[in-house]
């Protein structure tokens, strides 16, 4: 680049221009994105609240209202529930993604943010991959809290490490859902109305807290298609005996169908915004 | 060879509803002018800026930006231009220097010359003791230079400003002309939108007014002046002056007929050229009628409106605001 001479010169920079971005150019931009919202995060460290003190109360509560109830003590059903907390926590966590992007796109920087020749992805890519540190805390915190209560997961560091990368990964597709309804919402109150719409049925009717055989049949049939109960079952198999079973891939699968459908739904309502 | 013109628009037209935010806008700026966009709250000036940045979809008619088709090519488009806007497109929870980097990354800079670019953008701009100061402490001055800065990275040569001086103090807005002038003079071309005829005057080479959604007028500040009439000399006498000498004093000097009220004493007349004020005040110190103040006022917003469109500008519903929520959220 010349920076000699300091005037514009038009013509050279309409023969200059590119007509979209290169992939390589996206990563960039989104990279950068990212780093905006984990400055972000930095200086509100309120956002973290749902990633830290979430898994501690929720572990804690969960363990004792219904392990003896379902499992007859609190330290047999531990093994259970905590693979159900971390699939829910994450799934928390996504909705918060969703909130946040809406109350980030009603900032004027998001203006900027569309007329800067950049990819139409990045600012919405970017606050994603920075929210996989909040992903890491929050299921790294339930296993932890889950340890600190009697659990002893039999897949020993590997098995648990595996259970933490996949409910990561799972987050982080399922966080295009909200992510699309943050750009489909009017605001970022009616954001948090809809994802809870979606989160519930999505957490509650899954494997995650009961054994699935003790609901009614029709209700079974859900809770076995349901992406959730997948990732339950995968992570527990990897956590409790680090097993690699079918589950770990269904759940894949399903994560990326869920980011085939949701992701370019998201960034075509994004550019609609425009 | 004639050049490429750096805007050109025919029939832009938006519609929100029932609403023509902007109806059928013909426009031209050529390389290296600065066209003033002037009108009052929701005429559709902002509405008519943001299709031609990218930023609203056109319903209907074309516009090119050096030739490309903004349409069809918004992303060649978007590497032509900077916009700042009415509020500030910054991050409010970074840096004055991590927003100007960030901006600079977004657009393929390298980490060092971004870094660099983000330094000599802040000096310029009287920033670079506030660098690394939150926004929360910026005054709206100093946001809305920062603001223009992180337009000016890539060194576009093509600037959209949306109401560059809105609520800045006159030494802040006086600074900001300056600013506009010295991208000029680099070779940038600017379209801004304004209130206030005083700066489409004091920076426009060429106005184009706009009043609901429609182009009522368009010419160089003086063309405009011209069509919207004289100044006005006012004169307030002093106590016990002869109020009729004085009208005849006024009346030989500028060959017009003064407007006299009796009851304060107050003078007015059309003045063409405003060297004849002098002359005036000469004379009626000749002819011994002692004055208390002399003031010569130039035609406002108000009246130009009054004259081209009919109509008063005030009082006119804030029309893109009610249609863009989002933007209200924004402010």
């Amino acid at each position: 680049m010349s920076t000699a001479t300091l005037t514009v010169d038009p013509a050279a920079a309409v023969a200059g221009t590119r007509a979209r971005t290169s992939p390589v150019e996206t990563v960039s931009q989104t990279f950068s994105m990212a780093w905006r919202a984990l400055k972000n995060m930095r200086r509100n460290p309120e956002q973290f609240f749902d990633v830290t003190l979430q898994p501690l109360l929720f572990t804690a509560m969960f363990a004792f209202v219904f392990g003896g109830a379902i499992s007859g003590d609190v330290a047999s059903y531990l093994p259970l529930m905590i693979p159900g907390i971390v699939a829910q926590t994450v799934l928390t966590t996504c909705m918060a993604t969703g909130v946040q992007l809406r109350e980030d796109m009603d900032k004027g920087v998001f203006d900027r943010f569309k007329s800067l020749p950049i990819a139409r992805i990045a600012p919405l890519a970017g606050p994603m991959v920075a929210d996989l540190v909040r992903y890491l805390i929050a299921a790294s915190l339930t296993f932890v809290m889950g340890m600190i209560l009697g659990y002893r997961p039999g897949g020993g560091v590997i098995g648990v490490l595996a259970a933490v990368v996949l409910a990561v990964f799972t987050g982080w597709a399922i966080a295009w859902i909200f992510t699309w309804v943050g750009t489909i919402a009017r605001s970022a109150r009616s954001v948090q109305g809809i994802s809870m719409m979606i989160l519930f049925p999505l957490t509650f009717l899954s494997n995650a807290f009961v054994p699935v055989d003790t609901l009614p049949s029709a209700l079974q049939t859900f809770v076995n298609i349901n992406p959730v109960s997948h990732l339950v079952s995968a992570t527990r198999d990897l956590a409790n005996s680090a097993t690699i079973t079918s589950q770990v891939g269904w759940t894949l699968l399903a994560g990326i169908v869920v980011m085939a459908i949701f992701a370019p739904l998201a960034v075509r309502s994004y550019k609609r915004h425009l | 060879m004639t050049e490429t013109p750096a805007v050109h628009a025919s029939g832009l037209l938006k519609t929100f509803g029932a609403l023509r935010a902007v109806d059928g806008i013909d426009l031209e700026v050529s390389q290296g002018e600065i066209l003033g966009v002037l009108g009052p709250n929701g005429a559709g000036k902002t509405t008519m800026l943001r299709m031609l940045a990218t930023l609203l979809p056109i319903d209907a008619g074309t516009a090119h930006i050096f030739g490309v088709d903004v349409a069809r090519e918004p992303h060649r488009v978007r590497q032509l231009i900077g916009v700042t806007g009415q509020y500030a497109s910054v991050d409010e929870n970074l840096t004055a220097s991590e927003n100007l980097w960030l901006f600079g990354r977004l657009q393929g800079m390298r980490s060092a010359d971004a870094r660099a670019t983000a330094g000599r953008l802040l000096v310029q701009f009287g920033l670079e003791e506030a660098a690394e100061r939150p926004l929360s402490q910026f005054s709206g001055g100093m946001r809305r230079r920062l603001d223009l800065a992180a337009s000016l990275i890539t060194r576009p040569p093509l600037i959209f400003l949306d109401e560059p001086t809105t609520g800045l103090d006159p030494r802040t807005r006086g600074q900001m002309w300056d600013t506009i002038r010295s991208l000029v003079a680099e070779g940038c071309t600017v379209l801004l939108t304004t209130q206030y005829l005083d700066e489409a005057d004091q920076l426009a080479d060429r106005i184009a007014v706009i009043d609901r959604g429609r182009k009522v007028a368009e010419g160089t500040p003086d063309e405009l002046k011209a069509s919207v009439g004289s100044s006005t000399l006012q004169l307030q006498l002093a106590a016990g002056s002869d109020q009729a000498v004085a009208c005849d004093v006024v009346r030989r000097v500028l060959g017009s007929e003064p407007v006299l009220t009796p009851e304060s004493g107050r003078i007015n007349a059309p003045l063409t050229v405003a060297d004849r004020a002098a002359d005036v005040l000469i004379a009626l110190r000749e002819s011994a009628v002692a004055i208390d103040s002399v003031s010569v006022a130039k035609p406002t917003l108000d009246e130009v409106f009054l004259t081209i469109t009919g109509h008063d500008a005030t009082h006119e519903p804030d029309r893109t605001n009610d249609d863009e929520p989002a933007m209200e959220v924004a402010r």
